[in-house]
């Protein structure tokens, strides 16, 4: 587009018009594309073109306003060049600033990070936008710290208000953070706090990044708030958007790097010259050491054969051990510290003398506190439990799903039954022998149980992948490994493992409330309940399990945590694996039918995107066996 | 080609409390009998006779407490002996007699032994860690004078000190003092000034002892780790490490030099007292009798070479007695 400069009174309007209506017809990138960097050229230096460019967007009529403005955020290559071709449309105009400031931050939440870098980096460059900069800040911290968001919203969503909230205070200047420290405080305080209650960890991480982030920003000489938790690309990169890194602003500051770079590397010398005497000192003595003559050779050494590393011998018998973990007597520590770490072998090698002992064992070690640091106690402690489990699987099972139930444990104690019922339960009906993993035909991956970790990822995955096999399995016929057969060790003890668990979930303790507070444990419960559910096939109880679960199902269908609803939704696509078709279409018709049509309902409506995914592939599940089922003949 | 392992001389059992420390008094000529002092746990110094290798006389006198350091002052007439009982008694045995002559009240709650210096005849000093926490005093002995008190400078962070040294070069020089600490270091004192000369990180653990000699100014220590190590000081009065030695096991008690310096013994957690050539540290052998935590080893000071012994005091309550490279 070329132009004459000269005093020509020119209306651009019809431009506008054009741009406006090709823009709300969907073409935004197209025409953009070419106009965006025509413009981007023409406005660096020319005021004119500059304010040219403000008068056509400032002409597009209000209706076809989001269009462009959108168009414009979306396709501009950086926060400096959207100023220059926007200049102060926000202020001026109601309707391109509900769009920047409350639409697509709020109501939005598909752009990507660079998108969001342009609109907020364009909002901090003039004094003018920088109001709304901070009241978009404002905003975006209260739906930060709303409890109700945090629950109901998608996770994406929060991640994208995270990232912006991050973006926003990278912007901030110090005078502007002073003015509104006291906010900051009381929203990052408020925020955490539902974040940490959070059932899923992706959330609890974002609550704890951002907390950080905040706290650094108003606390910068102080203690600031640190939160421990596993960094990976998500974390990293949403810290990696706290500092900006203004591309046009670089010559004022750079004797400031040049200073900051020369203190760092004075720092680095002098830990350097430190060191360096004391190697000198080291080399010296050794090679005068080899000229001297060796006058100790007159002495003869005497025999240290013997001369080992000295071993605490853990005690050889099961009875034994239990009096070392019971006994009172702190001095015994080494002997302690040896009896937890073999007793999970001596448990195994004596099934005989476990199964005279296995309750009390089992007391003993849901109570066992580390006494002193041992390396890897909590696993030692699992592993001990499960192999007791494993041993005498009835009456112990008995015992642990009794204590779930009890007062006066913690959650985490509670948890932990939760985990070795589901690892006893797991080895009990896994065709392999102890401590070989056979490779079967339909891989069963590791479900790890251990504090700390995602079960729910891990389950998507089984789940999929069990998804996958079935359906293949179907299609390709028999599969041609031949597997060692051993007699189902879990078939006998499934119920006592399930039902007791599926019970008493609806009475509330004084200490334990299944239904209210302790959502948390509520979501492990199902998880586990569907783990065994899916363990259970080919089981004799596997029919009357599936039953009690879909009731169990029934009624909390409509929880409001969605790892609970993740749960729930694992639940019944156990369900649909172990227990036949048949039994399933024979007893549970009308049930069936109900749980499809709620799946219907959740596929569609449900806010968690895993929730969703779930009951999609239940349904097809459903689909697949149905017409598996009628296609074979009875 | 090596020899069988060795077994003890003789063991002495009777103390009925783990044995916390030992010293030999046996320099003095015939008539005079060779004797052991040993300190247990349940506040007794026994005297072993070592002629009939039975207790002579029992000592009490610091309230059951703990006797944790035992010392002869020229002789084995006077005795000087540090107990839990934050007390440091003198003793005087001449004749028969056991009574406490005299007593200074440490307010130390650690376990650091003090150490004797010889400076003049019927003069001491003596070395102690103080009340504070950081500090070590000096005392002459038997006026009671304090000489000074070495204070780390603020924020040193050394912690308490473990074992002391005192000794000087000949009889007329200054005496120094070499203290290892709770955080791994072993500092070089200047006791007339009363300021450290040198400062060197030995261990990543406390150092629990240490002993030093003289003539070739190299000096090592042992911590609860597995390392031993040996350090020298230079004419710049600067300490240096000069080696490190692995062990099998982590954790030394003890460590001391026989008064010929050509052997060390070391007393460990693992039960065993270890024996190395000083020269090279070479290991020359395992004595393996004992059946807990070897607290002390002490050699004698006998005059006749081959009579030496070296003694070590255990928590299994007995003390083992061994003849060991005294040939040589």
């Amino acid at each position: 587009v070329c132009f004459i400069p000269g005093g020509l009174d020119c209306s651009v309007s019809f431009v506008s018009h054009v741009l406006g209506k090709v823009c709300v017809h969907g073409r935004q990138k197209e025409i953009l594309g070419v106009l965006v960097p025509h413009l981007t050229d023409l406005t660096k230096s020319d005021c004119i073109w500059q304010r040219i460019c403000w008068r056509l967007v400032e002409c597009v009529p209000d209706r076809w306003m989001e269009a462009v403005v959108l168009g414009f955020v979306q396709g501009a290559p950086g926060a400096d060049v959207l100023s220059r071709l926007l200049g102060n449309l926000v202020v001026k105009n109601k309707k391109a600033q509900f769009v920047v400031t409350q639409k697509m931050l709020l109501l939005q939440y598909g752009h990507t990070t660079a998108v969001l870098q342009n609109l907020l980096g364009y909002l901090s460059l003039d004094s003018l936008r920088r109001t709304l900069l901070l009241r978009v800040l404002q905003e975006l911290l209260e739906t930060w710290s709303s409890s109700s968001a945090v629950k109901h919203s998608p996770a994406e969503q929060q991640l994208y208000i995270s990232k912006a909230i991050l973006i926003c205070l990278s912007h901030l200047k110090e005078p502007e953070i002073e003015s509104c420290r006291q906010e900051l405080l009381t929203s990052m305080m408020e925020g955490v706090k539902c974040h940490l209650d959070s059932s899923l960890p992706q959330l609890r991480r974002l609550g704890m990044v951002v907390a950080e982030s905040i706290s650094l920003k108003i606390n910068s000489e102080g203690p600031v708030l640190k939160f421990e938790y596993e960094e990976d690309d998500e974390t990293r990169e949403l810290k990696s958007l706290l500092v900006q890194t203004p591309p046009f602003c670089v010559v004022p500051s750079l004797p400031d790097d040049d200073r900051s770079e020369k203190a760092g590397a004075a720092l680095l010398l002098v830990p350097e010259s430190n060191e360096k005497p004391h190697t000198v000192a080291l080399v010296m003595p050794d090679e005068e050491m080899d000229a001297e003559l060796d006058s100790d050779d007159d002495l003869t050494p005497y025999d240290m054969s013997e001369d080992k590393e000295l071993k605490i011998r853990a005690p050889v018998y099961i009875r034994d051990c239990i009096e070392v973990l019971t006994g009172s007597r702190s001095e015994d520590v080494d002997k302690w510290e040896a009896t937890v770490k073999a007793l999970e072998s001596l448990v195994r090698k004596n099934p005989a003398a476990t199964r005279e002992v296995s309750v009390e064992l089992a007391k003993i070690l849901l109570h066992l506190e580390e006494k002193i640091c041992i390396e890897g106690f909590v696993e030692l402690r699992q592993r001990a439990q499960v192999a007791v489990l494993t041993t005498d699987p009835i009456p112990v099972a008995k015992y642990l799903t009794s204590q779930f139930y009890s007062l006066n444990y913690s959650l985490r104690q509670r948890m932990d039954i939760l985990d070795v019922l589901v690892l006893a339960a797991q080895e009990l009906s896994c065709p392999k022998f102890h401590g070989k993993i056979k490779h079967s035909g339909a891989q069963k991956p590791c479900i790890q149980l251990l504090p700390g970790s995602d079960s729910s990822k891990d389950w998507r995955r089984i789940v999929d992948e069990r998804i996958k096999s079935k359906t293949r399995r179907f299609d390709m016929g028999q599969s041609h490994v031949e597997l060692a057969s051993r007699p189902n060790e879990f078939n006998s003890v499934a119920g006592h493992f399930f039902f007791p668990l599926i019970q008493h979930f609806d009475r509330p303790l004084t200490t334990f409330d299944l239904l209210g507070e302790d959502h948390l444990v509520l979501g492990r419960l199902v998880h586990t309940l569907a783990i065994l559910m899916y363990l259970a096939v080919n089981t004799v109880a596997v029919t009357a399990m599936g039953k009690a679960l879909l009731e169990f199902v029934w009624a909390l269908r409509f929880h409001t945590d969605s790892y609970v609803r993740q749960g729930l939704l694992s639940c019944i696509s156990s369900l649909l694996l172990s227990v036949p078709m048949e039994r399933i279409l024979a007893d549970m018709t009308e049930e069936l039918l109900e749980t499809q049509s709620w799946l219907g309902d959740v596929m569609e409506k449900d806010p968690d995107g895993d929730c969703r995914r779930l009951a999609l592939q239940n349904l097809l599940l459903m689909e697949n066996l149905k017409k598996k089922l009628e296609a074979v003949p009875s | 080609m090596a020899l069988p392992p060795l077994d003890p001389q003789f063991v002495l059992r009777g103390t009925s409390a783990a044995v916390h420390t030992l010293h030999f008094s046996c320099g003095s000529p015939e008539p005079d009998i060779p004797l052991l002092f040993s300190g247990s746990e349940n506040g007794f110094i026994h005297v072993w006779n070592l002629k009939t290798r039975r207790v002579d006389t029992a000592l009490d006198g610091h309230g059951r407490k703990s006797v944790y350091c035992v010392e002869t002052m020229g002789g084995k007439d006077r005795l000087l002996s540090q107990g839990r009982d934050q007390r440091i008694c003198l003793w005087d045995l001449a004749e028969g007699r056991t009574s406490v002559t005299d007593s200074v009240f440490t307010e130390h709650v650690g376990f650091c032994r003090c150490s004797l210096l010889k400076v003049a005849q019927g003069r001491w000093l003596m070395a102690m860690a103080a009340r504070s926490l950081e500090e070590v005093q000096i005392l002459e002995l038997p006026s009671k004078t304090s000489v000074c008190t070495l204070k780390p400078e603020v924020g040193a962070k050394l912690g308490m000190p473990m074992c002391l040294k005192l000794w000087q070069l000949s009889c007329d020089s200054q005496p120094v003092l070499l203290a290892g600490y709770e955080d791994g270091s072993v500092v070089l004192w200047n006791v007339s000034m009363g300021k450290a000369l040198s400062q060197l990180i030995c261990h990543q653990e406390p150092v629990m002892s240490l002993d030093f000699d003289a003539e070739k100014a190299k000096g090592i220590s042992g911590s609860s780790e597995k390392v031993l190590s040996i350090w020298s000081l230079n004419e710049q009065q600067n300490l240096q490490v000069y080696k490190t030695h692995k062990l099998v096991n982590a954790g030394i008690s003890d460590i001391t030099i026989r008064p010929d310096k050509k052997i060390l013994a070391t007393a460990g957690w693992d039960h065993r007292i270890r024996i190395f050539g000083w020269k090279k540290l070479k290991p020359l052998a395992v004595l393996d009798y004992h059946t807990a935590t070897v607290h002390c080893v002490s050699f004698s000071d006998h005059s006749t070479p081959r009579e030496r012994l070296l003694a070590a005091g255990s928590r299994d309550q007995r003390i083992s007695v061994w003849s060991i490279y005294a040939q040589t």
